[in-house]
């Protein structure tokens, strides 16, 4: 239980100093995961909608594959995309392995159908005919659209909450594509594993500590932003 | 709040979205010629000697190292998909096997540690005072001791299953053998909680030994000439695989032998430690080793 406490006195020390490293692999972390979420939040919104909102043959048959896919397993996503982008890989070319940019596609592969589920779910329960009275209302289709995504946005932002945390506190993929490499690569996730794996507890659970208070941090932001102008 | 709703401020939102998202791609963008793979053991990275080279590395050349820390059998595999650009790794025999296939080039020995049989500090298998790594083997077999492997193809792992092959037994699939499939320290944190004993470099051991919580583990053998770590460095072949970065493997390489680096590596630990960690050993002829 003290080395729980000390992880925490340590999480806060490092953080009070402004640990150069520490710093760096918090924002890193904040940036890949933040940049992955916004990518599936954009593919998967969209696309959700539109898979939720017109009618079309094998619609059942996507759907679940798009639920399959919010259960796929970090680790899967980040060998397959390790083995895309290996030099003999077909994307070799693009040299990208071992970069953020490779944890920011791995990651983003795993938050898009968490969002774009979620999403399918939300516009598949709004009241049938929302869509009929916007439009009577003298509405494009677009503008339609956009007011039912409006009307279904408290569990879209649940969506979009979900797709964070997951990619968030993946590691798997992590380290395949990122390669962990100090300085570079190196997020809250993959530090904790390293550095338990070293025997630094003290900085494993400082590390998880900050990671925590990052995820609360940026859900409660989300969370005021997915109930404000509710009737308290 | 009209404006919200205006399609100009849904394009340039969608826009600043996409272009918070390129931010890491962008960044990423170095050039090629400049990066180095290194793959490595997990032993060099935990025991915090990358730590110290690298910077140095970096530094005297301008090359960017990735350092990717998976165990010697890993590391071997991606040098020969030429999925990395040089090797510093401890798995002789395998390596021994990468050159003559053809996919390294340039083997040269840099330094060595030792194995330690770590244990219980009850040792109910009473290895203590064995005089060889066999002879400890035997007993814990006869014993039906517990004993934890890396199960990994890491150096450390080929090196164990050596022992064992050289003691005449194979522990496989029997129920006191057990394969964790991770990594030194991991393996270790897992030998102390189960009572059980296991195969480690002594740069690892000390390293956790020394950390917040102490391991509840006791060497029980030591100094046998079987036991020696070696390490050695070598390139992947670049008439293999053209894509590999030939120049920095080879200035990396080189450096690992240089003498400041030589010197560094043999003061690393001292500190800390009371006592190196790695002996350095550039240039030596392999044979005074036992090699």
């Amino acid at each position: 239980m003290d080395l729980i406490l000390q992880g925490i006195a340590q999480a806060l020390h490092l953080l009070w100093s402004l640990d150069r490293e520490v710093l760096a692999i918090t924002l890193l972390s904040l940036e890949v995961s933040g940049a992955a979420t916004a990518i599936s939040v954009v593919i998967g919104i969209s696309l959700g909608t539109a898979i939720a909102l017109a009618p079309f043959w094998g619609k059942q048959l996507v759907v679940s594959v798009v639920n399959t896919g919010m259960g796929l397993p970090p680790v899967v996503v980040g060998l397959f995309v390790s083995i895309l982008l290996w030099r003999s890989g077909p994307l070799g070319f693009l040299g990208i392995l071992y970069t953020p940019a490779a944890i920011v596609i791995a990651q983003s592969i795993i938050a898009t159908p968490i969002v774009m589920g979620i999403t399918i779910g939300a516009m598949q329960n709004l009241p049938p005919n929302l869509r009929l009275q916007i439009l009577a209302l003298g509405a494009t289709r677009w503008q339609m659209v956009w007011w039912l995504v409006k009307e279904a946005r408290l569990p879209l932002m649940a969506g979009v909450m979900a797709g964070f945390g997951g990619v968030i506190s993946e590691v798997g993929a992590s380290i395949m594509v990122g390669g962990n490499v100090k300085g570079y690569t190196r997020v809250l996730t993959t530090a904790t594993v390293m550095e338990t794996g070293r025997g630094n507890f003290d900085i494993a659970i400082a590390l998880s500590v900050i990671l925590l208070a990052l995820c609360l941090s940026v859900n409660y932001l989300l969370t005021m932003v997915q109930q404000r102008d509710r009737p308290r | 709040m009209r404006h919200l709703e205006s399609r100009g401020f849904k394009w340039v939102s969608l826009v600043a979205l996409w272009a918070a998202a390129a931010v890491p791609v962008a960044k990423a963008a170095e050039k090629p010629a400049k990066t180095v793979l290194l793959a490595t053991t997990t032993s060099t990275q935990d025991s915090g000697l990358l730590d110290l080279l690298v910077p140095m590395f970096e530094k005297e050349t301008g090359y960017l190292v990735k350092t990717i820390s998976v165990g010697s059998g890993q590391a071997m595999a991606m040098g020969k998909r030429g999925e990395a650009d040089v090797l510093l790794v401890h798995s002789p025999s395998e390596e021994k096997q990468v050159v003559a296939e053809g996919f390294a080039i340039d083997r040269r020995l840099v330094m060595h540690n030792d194995f330690i049989l770590v244990g219980p500090p009850g040792d109910p298998a009473r290895i203590k005072g064995s005089k060889t790594a066999q002879e400890a083997f035997q007993k814990i077999a006869v014993a039906k001791a517990r004993f934890l492997s890396r199960g990994d193809n890491s150096g450390t792992n080929a090196k164990e299953k050596g022992l064992w092959r050289a003691a005449g037994l194979n522990p496989e699939g029997q129920a006191w053998y057990q394969q964790t499939g991770l990594g030194m320290g991991d393996t270790l944190n897992v030998a102390s909680e189960k009572g059980g004993y296991t195969l480690t470099d002594r740069g690892t051991f000390l390293a956790l030994g020394r950390s917040g919580r102490r391991l509840n583990l006791a060497v029980l053998l030591e100094g046998e000439p079987h036991l020696l770590n070696i390490y050695h460095v070598m390139e992947v072949n670049p008439a293999k695989w053209p894509k590999v970065n030939a120049a920095g493997a080879r200035a990396f390489s080189d450096f690992m032998v240089a003498k400041k680096t030589q010197d560094a590596i043999g003061r690393f630990g001292v500190e800390r430690f009371g006592s190196p960690l790695f002996t350095p050993d550039a240039g030596k002829d392999p044979s005074s080793l036992g090699i």
